[in-house]
């Protein structure tokens, strides 16, 4: 996922000049064609996200759309201001590619682990949250990102996750994404949860138990219309996200249908981190099955919910 | 002793002192005669078009500082006289700190410090990738500087050579709590920028001819970011706030120590 970014940010960056990279200190080779080819608008500027993200804004205010990349947590912890006034607060085209999402980076331990973003940025007015599912919907992602008026955080999965987007159903920023037709339960999922649910699903599935998968690429703005057209057609619901229960994809869906259709909130449950930092290393899988996200956590909160 | 431009200038700021009821009104003074001769002798602008591609871009980083700049956006044109009067009022657009989208001639909301030289940063590097010859002058305060994300960007913009980037830092000595150098000590101060990439300059910060020399050798160096450390005197004009943090911002002013504030700034 982060090397098809990474390729897209290359290919808009022939395509539009407009466009420019931004590093904090990744690793060796990143983006060298791009590099060679376009030497002013490839930046490499040390462990600095504060500075970082005010020279974005700063390149932004001029007209450019800087993509700025590095560790996710660097992105959404270490630069919380910066982001807030320089970048929202003046509404800037700057975009935020994060790499290690979620629990990716298990085994580095919770300083490099990003699970309370959504939290973070979903309370900065004017951001935009997406967070693909694999690396086709990274690419469709990608090549709508130009356009978009607004800071964005892109939050990159591991690399490697099985592709279940499809292309027929389009992309748009904003939009979220039957990728399986409910029955009598539907997931909401975002990012590589998409995955989870679907596994999920297909389980119940052969318990007789039919449930949809909902994947919202787009965590803020939430959308509504998809949310208003399918939770009221289900029994239960249960969001999946990679991220902490508060503040998060589950939470947004809460607060949507307490305030637009409250009879719909007792039939949600969801599936998310408990409040505390992991405490374990191991790989995504491990820590994401020991931190309450496991697919019989998800299997059986579907079967709560539909009282089954 | 201030001359009659300088006093006008503070005049300025007190007309919005007296609607507001309170104001940074130390913090501006300090810059007075930095802003004035910035706008009267280098900066290239046109206030009926704040927009203009080819401006300089000015930043004030200290936007704790913004009674000064205010007062000469009004002065040169950019904004109403009148808006001085509507001064933190719910609907004005001149608020305790400047706001880009509300301000014409506010190039970065500022206020909360160490942001605005990261931006100036990118404004230079974006002149340098697009070939314009405009500049980008940033001023901070001396508290200002303790934030690490000014050092940061001091580094970034001596890496890129930023010839185009200025500096201007308000060494008033004192922050909000008390003495810079009890607070946390800036000395040496030029030592400092110089090590990080800058070409550094001092120079008294109220003599409006030691200014005007010295700005028209900016840059200092072709090679190079250039820095002007300011010696400035807070609350500089009215002689029971200089040097007095009490006056770093000041709220609940009464009829009495307007006519004390305005006593000062007699012709």
């Amino acid at each position: 996922m982060r090397k098809t970014s990474l390729n897209c940010i290359y290919e808009l960056s022939i395509k539009d000049e407009r466009v420019l990279f931004i590093g904090s200190d990744l690793g060796p080779g990143v983006l060298d064609e791009m590099k060679q080819r376009f030497p002013d608008r490839f930046f490499m500027e040390g462990v600095s996200e504060q500075h970082i993200i005010g020279m974005a804004a700063g390149l932004a205010m001029e007209g450019f759309i800087p993509y700025v990349n590095t560790i996710a947590t660097f992105l959404t912890r270490r630069c919380f201001e910066q982001v807030a006034l320089d970048l929202c607060l003046h509404d800037l085209p700057v975009r935020l590619i994060a790499n290690g999402g979620g629990v990716v980076y298990a085994p580095l331990g919770p300083t490099h682990l990003a699970i309370e973003d959504f939290a973070i940025f979903r309370s900065l007015p004017n951001m935009t949250i997406v967070a693909p599912c694999d690396a086709d919907e990274m690419k469709r992602l990608m090549s709508k990102s130009l356009e978009w008026p607004h800071p964005m955080y892109i939050r990159l999965g591991k690399g490697g996750d099985a592709i279940v987007s499809r292309e027929e159903l389009g992309f748009e920023i904003g939009k979220g994404l039957l990728l399986k037709a409910p029955g009598e339960g539907l997931y909401i999922t975002t990012g590589v949860m998409a995955q989870r649910a679907l596994e999920a699903s297909k389980q119940l599935g052969s318990e007789g138990v039919i449930c949809g998968v909902l994947h919202m690429p787009t965590v803020k703005p939430l959308d509504n219309v998809i949310l208003s057209e399918w939770i009221p057609s289900v029994k239960g619901v249960v969001t999946v996200e990679e991220h902490t229960r508060i503040g998060g994809l589950g939470s947004a869906v809460l607060e949507f249908c307490s305030d637009e259709m409250p009879e719909h909130t007792s039939k949600i449950k969801r599936v998310g981190f408990p409040d505390k930092f992991p405490d374990q290393y191991g790989n995504q899988d491990s820590l994401l099955d020991h931190m309450n996200v496991s697919i019989e956590t998800i299997c059986e909160q579907m079967r709560s919910c539909l009282k089954r | 002793m201030l001359d009659q431009r300088s006093k006008f200038l503070r005049r300025l700021v007190l007309e919005m002192v007296e609607v507001g009821g309170r104001g940074h009104i130390g913090s501006a003074m300090s810059l007075i005669e930095i802003l004035r001769v910035l706008y009267d002798s280098f900066l290239h602008y046109r206030s009926e078009q704040p927009d203009w591609s080819n401006r300089d871009r000015f930043i004030l980083s200290k936007g704790h500082g913004c009674l000064a700049l205010y007062s000469i956006l009004a002065d040169k044109g950019f904004i109403e006289r009148s808006e001085l009067r509507r001064f933190c009022l719910p609907n004005s657009i001149l608020g305790g700190h400047p706001e880009r989208d509300k301000v014409p001639g506010v190039e970065a909301s500022t206020g909360a410090l160490g942001h605005g030289l990261p931006i100036g940063v990118g404004m230079a590097l974006s002149a340098k990738i697009r070939k314009q010859i405009h500049r980008i002058v940033v001023v901070t305060g001396d508290g200002e500087i303790n934030e690490g994300s000014v050092w940061e960007a001091a580094m970034s913009a001596a890496k890129h050579r930023l010839n185009n980037l200025s500096v201007f830092v308000d060494y008033n000595k004192l922050q909000s709590y008390g003495p810079v150098k009890e607070v946390l000590e800036l000395e040496p101060l030029v030592d400092k920028w110089r090590c990080f990439g800058f070409e550094v300059q001092e120079v008294d910060g109220h003599d409006i001819q030691a200014l005007k020399n010295m700005i028209v050798k900016l840059p200092f160096k072709s090679d190079r970011p250039s820095a002007v450390i300011c010696h400035t005197i807070k609350g500089k004009g009215f002689p029971f706030a200089e040097n007095n943090p009490k006056w770093h911002h000041k709220s609940g002013l009464v009829e009495a120590d307007l006519q004390a504030l305005y006593d000062c700034l007699e012709y």
